[in-house]
C-alpha cells in the first residue's frame, strides 16, 4: 500500500534484527528498552518546551500582543532559557511539609504522564505497547496522576496547596467519567480497544466524519473532560491563580515546579493525541472512501506529519478557549459535569449504539 | 417534555454565547498585524511623547549660557516635596551694588513628583519640563543635579 | 471578631471544621496590599476580616503642613484610577472656600476630563474583574483601550497617571489643540469596542452563572455600611452626586442615573458597564460646546482660607468622594480629613460574602473595585 514508505515498521525491526543477531534476548531487551526511554524523555523534554513557547505565542496573539521576543530569534530561545532558570532555582521544602511524599508528588505526576504516552501511536510503527486494552490502559493510567496532585495539596503544609489539591481531586475524579464514557462511545464504532485496531478502523473514513453526529458529540465531551482532567483553564480551579495564588504546587520551586508545569504541557499533549488517535484517525490522512486520487495524493503526507498536525489542532482549540474563558466555580464544575456532561454522554452511547446497530453511520 | 426542551435549549444557548466569546478572540487571532504591543528599545526613534510631557525639571540656557534664574527662590517655596533646593550667592557690580544671582539651582530629581506647581510658579520662566523620561540611573547620588550650567549668568533684561 | 480569636487563640480547643488563610498582603487578586483574614470551612466563606495599614502614606497628616495648591497633587496618589475626580475635589472646596467662580471653559473641561477618567478607571476594573474570574485576556483588551484615554491625558495635561490637573481657580494648562479631534476619535473607536466587551464577558454564560444571584447587597445594608458609587446603586440607592448635587458643569448634560434593584454581583458589573455609556454620552454632549476663556482664575500667590471647615464631595468612578478642611485662617489647613469611597465600600464584604465560596469572594472583591492606597491613604 501507498502510505507503506512512511512505515516505521521495518526500521524498528532492522534495529532489533540486528541486536539479536549480536546480543542475547534479554540484553537486546534491556537495550532496546533504554533507547526507547531516552527517545520518549528527548521527546518530552523538547516537546514540552515547545509547547510552553507555542502556548505563550498563542495566546499573546489572541491577546494583541507579541509575546517572548526577546530571547532568540522571536523569543525562540526563552522555554529554553526558563527551563535552565528552573534548573539553577533552590529547592524549597516548607517547614513542618511531610518531606518524603512532598518530594514523591512531582515524580508520580510526571511518571503518569510518561506512561500514557507510550501508548500513543506516532506513526505507523512508531508505538512501544500496543495492548489489546489500550484505551483502557490510558484511562485506568491517567487517573493515578489525581493521586500526584493531592499529595502535592497535603504535603506542601499549605491551606491554599490544600484547597487546590482538594478541588483538583473532586474535578479528575468526576471528569474521568465523561472520558472514559466518550471512548466507550468510540469503541462501540470501531469494536476494539486496542488502539492499533482503532487507527486501523480509520483507513477510509476518520471515525468523527465515520460516527457523524454521536462522534461529533463524543469528541467535544472528550475535549472538554479531556481539558478538564488536565486542568487547564476554564477548569483550572486547581491552581486557580486569582484566588489560591497556584494552587497545588504554591510550595515547589526549581525543578519539581518545572515536573508538574512539564506534566501539565504532556497532559495537554496526551488529550489532544488521544483525540487525535480515537477521533480523527490518528497518523491515518485523510481519506474519502472512494476519492482514489485524493486518497493517494494524501497518502503522500507522511503519517508522522498528519498525527502531529491534527494534535496541534486540536490544542490549538484547547488553547483558545482558555484564554477567552473565565474559569469555573468548584460547584458549576461538579454541576457540568453531573448534570450536563454525563446524561448528555449515557444519550449519546445510546445514540452511537443504535447507529452502530442499524448500521447508520458511514 | 418541556422541562428536557428547556434543558436542551439551556445547553444550546450556553454554547452559543461560548461562541460568541471565542469568534471575539479569534479576530484578534487571526489579524496579528493589528497587535498593539510596542519594542520599548527598538521604537525609541519613533516614539512620539507629547510635548507637555512632564519628564524632569529643566534650566533651558542660551547660546551665550545663559538662564533666566534669578534665585527667587520661589519654585523652592512651592515644591511640595522639597525636590528643589536653591542656593544664591552675591554678586558685586562694576557700580560696586550688590546684587542676588543664583549660584546654584539643585534639584533632586528622586524626590520629584512632577506636579508641576514650580514652573507654574516660575516668575522668569526660567524652569521648564522635559520630555526626557529615561531617569534610570545606577547611583542614585547622580539623580541630585544642578540645573545652572557651570559659568552660567542670568540673560540681560530678567527683573525679579 | 470574638469567634476569630476562638479559633486562633485556644490551641487546646482547636475546630477542626473551620479554618483561616491570610489573602494577602501578597495576594494576586487583591489588587495591591489588602489583607483578607478569611475564616473557612472547606470552599465556603464564614468570616472575611480586612486588615488594613500595609501602605498607609500618612496624606492626611502630611496635607496640614502643605499649602492648599500643594494638596491637590497628594490626593493624585489616593485613588491613583481617580485623580481627576480627587484633584477636583479639593479645588472645588478651595474655590467654594474663597467664594472663587472658576470660568464656564474650566467646568466643561473638569467635566469632561472626570468622565474620561471615569472610563479609564471602569476599563481598568474590567479587565481585573475579567482576570479575577479568570478570563486573562480581558485585561489586555481593556489595557488596550485605557492607553488611548491615557494618550489623551498625557498630551493635554503633561502625565498619564498623576495628572495633577485641576488646581484650585482652574486647570493647570488649556486643552491641547488636538484635544477635541482625539477625544472624538477615541470616543468613536471605543463604541465599537465596548459591544465587544459584552460579547467577550457579560453575556459568557460561565460568567453569568457566577456572578448572577451572587452575594446580594441589599439597599438598606448599603445605606447602612455606607456604600456608594456604582456598587450603591446597582443595589437601588441613588447616590449619584453629579445627578443630585450637580458640580461643574454636570447640570447642562442629560445622562441616565444607573440604578437596579437587585443587588448581586451581576448587576453591579452591569451598572459599570452602563456607566460608560452613560459617560461616553456625557462626553458626546459637551466636547463640541466648550465655551471660549481662560483655563484659570488669577490665584494669589499664596493662597489662604477663611477661617472655618469646608465641605465638598465628588462622584469618583468608585464613589462618594469627600474633602473635609478646617481652616483656622493660615496657609496650611489645620485639619483634612478625605472620605474616600473605597473605605466604607470594602468594610461590607464580610456583610455579603458569608457563605458564598471563596471563588464568589474574589467576585465581589472585584466588583467593589478596590483601589488599596484609596483605602489606606
Amino acid at each position: 500500500m501507498a502510505f507503506n514508505i512512511y512505515d516505521f515498521t521495518t526500521f524498528t525491526k532492522s534495529i532489533h534484527d540486528g541486536l539479536s543477531s549480536q546480543l542475547s534476548p534479554t540484553a537486546v531487551l534491556a537495550i532496546e528498552w533504554t533507547i526507547v526511554g531516552l527517545a520518549y524523555l528527548l521527546f518530552v523534554a523538547l516537546f514540552g518546551l515547545f509547547l510552553v513557547y507555542a502556548e505563550r505565542k498563542v495566546c499573546a496573539a489572541f491577546q494583541q500582543r507579541l509575546g517572548p521576543m526577546r530571547v532568540g530569534p522571536w523569543g525562540l530561545l526563552q522555554t529554553i532559557a526558563d527551563f535552565i532558570k528552573l534548573l539553577m532555582k533552590e529547592l524549597i521544602t516548607p517547614k513542618n511539609a511531610d518531606k518524603f511524599l512532598y518530594n514523591l508528588a512531582p515524580f508520580i505526576v510526571i511518571i503518569v504522564s510518561f506512561l500514557v504516552i507510550s501508548v500513543i501511536p506516532f506513526a505507523p510503527g512508531l508505538v512501544t505497547f500496543d495492548f489489546d486494552i489500550g484505551i483502557f490502559f490510558v484511562t485506568a493510567v491517567s487517573s493515578v496522576g489525581v493521586i500526584g496532585i493531592l499529595l502535592a495539596g497535603w504535603s506542601s503544609n499549605n491551606k491554599y496547596s490544600l484547597i487546590g489539591a482538594m478541588r483538583s481531586g473532586a474535578q479528575i475524579v468526576s471528569y474521568e467519567l465523561s472520558v472514559g464514557l466518550s471512548l466507550i462511545t468510540m469503541i462501540i464504532l470501531a469494536g476494539t480497544m486496542q488502539i492499533s485496531g482503532i487507527v486501523e478502523g480509520q483507513r477510509d473514513l476518520w471515525f468523527i466524519f465515520k460516527g457523524h453526529v454521536p462522534a461529533v458529540i463524543a469528541f467535544f465531551v472528550f475535549v472538554i473532560a479531556g481539558t478538564a482532567e488536565t486542568n487547564r483553564g476554564p477548569f483550572d480551579l486547581a491552581e486557580a491563580e486569582s484566588e489560591l495564588t497556584a494552587g497545588f504546587h504554591t510550595e515547589y520551586s526549581g525543578i519539581k515546579f518545572a515536573f508538574f508545569f512539564l506534566a501539565e504541557y504532556i497532559n495537554l499533549f496526551i488529550v489532544a493525541a488521544m483525540a487525535t488517535t480515537v477521533f480523527l484517525g490518528g497518523w491515518m490522512p485523510l481519506h474519502f472512501g472512494d476519492f482514489e486520487g485524493f486518497n493517494q495524493i494524501m497518502d503522500l503526507i507522511p503519517g508522522l506529519f498528519w498525527f502531529f498536525f491534527k494534535v496541534l489542532a486540536v490544542m490549538f482549540l484547547m488553547m483558545w478557549f482558555k484564554w477567552t474563558f473565565p474559569r469555573l466555580r468548584v460547584d458549576q464544575i461538579l454541576n457540568l459535569e453531573w448534570k450536563y456532561l454525563l446524561p448528555i454522554n449515557l444519550f449519546n452511547i445510546l445514540l452511537m449504539a443504535a447507529v452502530v446497530l442499524f448500521g447508520l453511520h458511514f | 417534555m418541556k422541562a428536557i426542551y428547556n434543558y436542551i435549549k439551556e445547553i444550546l444557548q450556553g454554547i452559543w454565547t461560548l461562541l460568541t466569546g471565542m469568534r471575539v478572540t479569534a479576530k484578534y487571532f487571526f489579524t496579528p498585524w493589528k497587535h498593539v504591543t510596542q519594542q520599548y528599545p527598538e521604537n525609541r526613534d519613533t516614539l512620539k511623547i507629547a510635548d507637555r510631557f512632564r519628564g524632569e525639571v529643566i534650566m533651558p540656557h542660551n547660546e551665550n549660557n545663559e538662564h533666566k534664574c534669578t534665585g527667587c527662590g520661589i519654585c523652592e517655596i512651592n515644591c511640595p516635596n522639597g525636590s528643589i533646593e536653591i542656593i544664591t550667592k552675591t554678586l558685586v557690580n562694576e557700580e560696586g551694588k550688590k546684587k542676588r544671582a543664583i549660584d546654584q539651582h539643585i534639584y533632586h530629581l528622586g524626590m520629584c513628583t512632577f506636579c508641576n506647581l514650580c514652573i507654574k510658579a516660575c516668575p522668569t520662566g526660567a524652569i521648564v519640563m522635559g520630555q526626557r523620561f529615561e531617569h534610570a540611573v545606577w547611583d542614585r547620588t547622580l539623580l541630585t543635579k544642578v540645573l545652572n550650567q557651570p559659568g552660567s549668568k542670568i540673560m540681560e533684561g530678567v527683573k525679579e | 471578631m470574638d469567634e476569630l480569636k476562638e479559633v486562633m487563640i485556644t490551641n487546646d480547643e482547636i475546630r477542626t471544621d473551620e479554618y483561616l488563610i491570610n489573602m494577602g498582603p501578597q495576594h494576586p487578586s487583591t489588587h495591591g496590599v489588602l489583607r483578607l483574614l478569611v475564616q473557612l470551612e472547606g470552599e465556603i466563606v464564614h468570616n472575611v476580616q480586612p486588615h488594613i495599614g500595609y501602605i498607609h502614606s500618612g496624606i492626611e497628616k502630611m496635607a496640614e503642613s502643605l499649602s492648599y495648591p500643594q494638596l491637590g497633587h497628594l490626593t493624585d496618589r489616593m485613588d491613583y484610577l481617580s485623580a481627576i475626580q480627587n484633584t477636583e475635589a479639593v479645588a472645588l472646596c478651595v474655590e467654594n472656600a474663597l467664594q472663587v467662580e472658576v470660568p464656564e471653559r474650566v467646568k466643561y473641561i473638569r467635566t469632561i476630563m472626570a468622565e474620561l477618567s471615569r472610563l479609564a478607571s471602569h476599563q481598568l476594573w474590567w479587565c481585573v474583574m475579567g482576570m479575577d474570574m479568570g478570563a486573562l485576556t480581558t485585561f489586555f483588551y481593556g489595557l488596550r483601550d485605557r492607553e488611548d484615554i491615557l494618550d489623551i491625558f498625557e498630551e493635554t495635561c503633561g502625565a498619564r497617571l498623576t495628572l495633577n490637573y485641576n488646581i484650585p481657580g482652574g486647570v493647570m494648562f488649556d486643552i491641547h489643540p488636538n484635544f477635541q479631534r482625539d477625544v472624538k476619535a477615541f470616543i468613536q473607536k471605543f463604541k465599537t469596542k465596548l459591544p465587544e466587551y459584552e460579547r467577550l464577558l457579560s453575556g459568557n454564560v460561565i460568567f453569568t452563572e457566577r456572578t448572577k444571584g451572587v452575594a446580594y447587597l441589599t439597599k438598606e445594608d448599603a445605606i447602612a455600611w455606607g456604600v456608594t458609587g456604582p456598587t450603591a446603586r446597582a443595589s437601588g440607592f441613588a447616590c449619584d452626586l453629579r445627578k443630585h448635587r450637580p458640580y461643574s458643569a454636570y447640570d447642562k448634560v442629560q445622562f441616565k442615573e444607573i440604578l437596579s434593584d437587585v443587588g448581586d454581583t451581576y448587576t453591579r458589573y452591569q451598572v459599570r458597564m452602563a456607566e460608560m455609556w452613560e459617560s461616553i454620552s456625557i462626553i458626546e454632549q459637551l466636547i463640541d460646546n466648550i465655551p471660549e476663556g481662560d483655563h484659570a482664575v488669577k490665584m494669589k500667590g499664596v493662597v489662604k482660607l477663611p477661617e472655618g471647615e469646608f465641605y465638598q464631595r465628588v462622584e469618583t468612578a468608585r464613589g462618594e468622594f469627600g474633602v473635609f478642611i478646617v481652616s483656622d485662617g493660615k496657609k496650611n489647613p489645620y485639619r483634612v480629613k478625605f472620605r474616600s469611597p473605597g473605605f466604607s465600600n470594602l468594610f461590607a464584604i464580610n456583610h455579603i460574602a458569608k457563605g458564598w465560596k471563596i471563588a464568589d469572594l474574589v467576585a465581589i472583591m472585584s466588583t467593589f473595585d478596590l483601589v488599596i492606597p484609596d483605602i489606606d491613604r
